[in-house]
């Protein structure tokens, strides 16, 4: 039942979507973020989805995790673009007038313009993570987050941190579900009853499920420090982040499409 | 006899319908009577727990169905609830399910679920402390001073006291000292006999299997490939070894002597048993001696 969460799950592959340097993928995306945030008008954006489809074809996602990523978002989308539809003012006629709603031309646009973009926005991001590894991801972040190491921030522990908590995610849920049905095993409702019986009943599941967190951050510390880990001073990587041919492929590309995309601006009229 | 549990052609899958789907459990069908004590063997990935975690309704089956008294325990209107009290399971490691403040109370926390009144649990936790060898003064402390053997029987004190009518333990002497594991198992054992509940105990080692069980059913790749009474079973462990399974030392011996052509019975597999037939065996050879001296 646990074991169902999708968000943030990894598809190993060996795609060149999955070779990208993790730091080159990190910044595009990123630079993706920021550009559909600027994009004015359809072309663009449906230039910048040709482009996401295009990676997802390469990456070989199967079409059903797409969809599946989509689903917690889509509550928000219909809300946004339900109070898009509404209360948004345009000129000329009203398309519908009942009452005091009116509902314009622009209305309609903007709101099927801002769901698109929603959408783009968590399938971007959400191909990221499809095809990192989240421990190659800490890894990147680490390295692009080294210059603040400069500043006296503790980039290494702070990476080490997220690894640490990204591998001990899938073996605290398995752990949850065993005291779970343990608990069920011994009779407790866990489904039914109200609310304040069901916070009741979540306190024979939390206190083993921290007790055994503590007990696993303690064994793991103790066998970090059996094999002399002393923090990040001085730490060589058994796999060193190079730039490589393909890279510079991947860069090309996307850098072409993002100032075609970008461009778009200038020659066709905005949607608002 | 009744059966009071029975699978019928008990099929499990995990993630079924996703690309990671793997088969647990296949086609496996089996009853066990009131009052037995079985014995559930096989390698690591066998099909044990899950079997297990189907019998109370933790897990539900893909197909094929669980009986308890005779009823499907997935059918309509079912109570799933009652049938978690009527077959107590206690789970690998299970001293990681404690959470109370108190011994008392984690043991109390199936009975309280049951909904009986406060002199019950009173009478059922004095009852469970005792039968698993926890003192009366331990009662009113925290579980968690207690150590890895004294927290397991803690666990098992908590299953005990829903007094299930069918009782399942998974490993319940998993990682255990010799001595802590013949404890848990005897006291098991005396349970059984004392209050005539029925046992099914998982476990790794066929020495306890034998030692403690009325019969076996060994578990091979998903399904069950023999049930049986235990000497019938232990009659058969050249099939045991041949599934990977090791038998206990007393029943490889007198394999071996077999194999050397010495007439021993095949279904020796405790020793006290081994001592009356190696000296039934001695004094028969001594008689024809003794014979042909004359």
């Amino acid at each position: 039942m646990l074991k169902d969460i999708t968000i943030g799950q990894h598809f190993p592959g060996n795609s060149i979507v999955h070779r990208t340097d993790p730091r080159l993928k990190i910044m595009l995306v990123v630079a993706y973020i920021v550009l559909l945030f600027t994009l004015t008008n359809f072309v663009g954006l449906a230039l910048s989805l040709c482009l996401l489809a295009g990676l997802y074809v390469l990456a070989e996602i199967p079409l059903k995790m797409i969809g599946k990523s989509m689903k917690p978002i889509v509550p928000i989308i219909l809300f946004t673009s339900l109070l898009n539809i509404l209360f948004m003012g345009g000129s000329g006629e009203p398309l519908v007038h009942l009452g005091f709603i009116e509902i314009y031309k622009e209305g309609i646009s903007y709101a099927v313009f801002l769901s698109v973009r929603i959408l783009a926005l968590i399938a971007g991001t959400s191909l990221l993570t499809y095809t990192t590894s989240p421990i190659v991801l800490t890894d990147a972040i680490e390295r692009l987050l080294k210059p603040f190491a400069k500043l006296h921030m503790p980039v290494h522990e702070l990476a080490m941190m997220m690894t640490i908590a990204l591998r001990f995610i899938p073996t605290l849920i398995e752990e949850t579900d065993k005291i779970m049905n343990a608990q069920k095993a011994r009779g407790a409702m866990l489904d039914s009853g109200s609310l304040k019986d069901r916070v009741k009943a979540m306190v024979p599941i939390l206190i083993p499920l921290f007790i055994s967190a503590f007990r696993r951050a303690d064994e793991l510390a103790m066998a970090m420090e059996c094999r002399c880990y002393r923090g990040g001073d001085g730490r060589t990587r058994l796999k060193v982040l190079k730039f490589q041919g393909h890279d510079w492929a991947v860069l090309a590309v996307c850098t072409v499409v993002f100032i075609a995309v970008w461009a778009t601006r200038f020659v066709m009229p905005g949607v608002l | 006899m009744a059966a009071i549990i029975e699978t019928r052609h008990l099929t499990h899958i995990y993630n079924a319908g996703m690309p990671d789907a793997t088969t647990a459990l296949e086609d496996v069908s089996f009853a066990v009577e009131e009052g037995e004590f079985v014995g559930i063997i096989g390698s690591t990935g066998s099909g044990k727990s899950t079997l297990v975690t189907h019998l109370n309704g933790i897990l539900k089956p893909t197909s094929g169905q669980v009986l308890l008294d005779g009823k499907d325990i997935w059918a309509k209107n079912n109570d799933i609830r009652k049938c978690r009290f009527m077959v107590g399971l206690v789970f690998q490691y299970p001293e990681y399910q404690l959470f109370e403040e108190t011994i008392y109370k984690d043991i109390a926390f199936g009975p309280k679920n049951m909904g009986v009144d406060d002199a019950e649990i009173d009478r059922r936790v004095r009852r469970a402390a005792a039968f698993t060898g926890l003192p009366e003064e331990y009662l009113e402390r925290s579980p968690f001073e207690l150590s890895g053997g004294q927290k397991r029987r803690v666990a098992i004190a908590g299953v005990l006291a829903m007094e299930p009518r069918v009782l399942v333990l998974d490993e319940p002497a998993a990682g255990l000292d010799p001595e802590g594991r013949d404890m848990i198992l005897s006291q098991i054992k005396q349970y059984h006999k004392e209050t005539g509940t029925t046992v099914l105990l998982v476990s790794h080692s066929m020495e306890d299997i034998a030692k403690y069980a009325d019969k076996v059913l060994v578990m091979n790749q998903k399904k069950i490939a023999m049930y049986d009474k235990v000497d019938k079973v232990f009659a058969r462990a050249d099939e045991l070894l041949a599934l990977g399974l090791s038998v206990p030392q007393v029943t490889k011996i007198f394999l071996k002597l077999r194999q050397m052509g010495v007439d021993v019975p095949q279904d020796v597999y405790t020793v006290p048993y081994a001592v009356k037939t190696i000296l039934q065996a001695k004094a028969a050879r001594d008689q024809k001696q003794e014979g042909t001296e004359c």
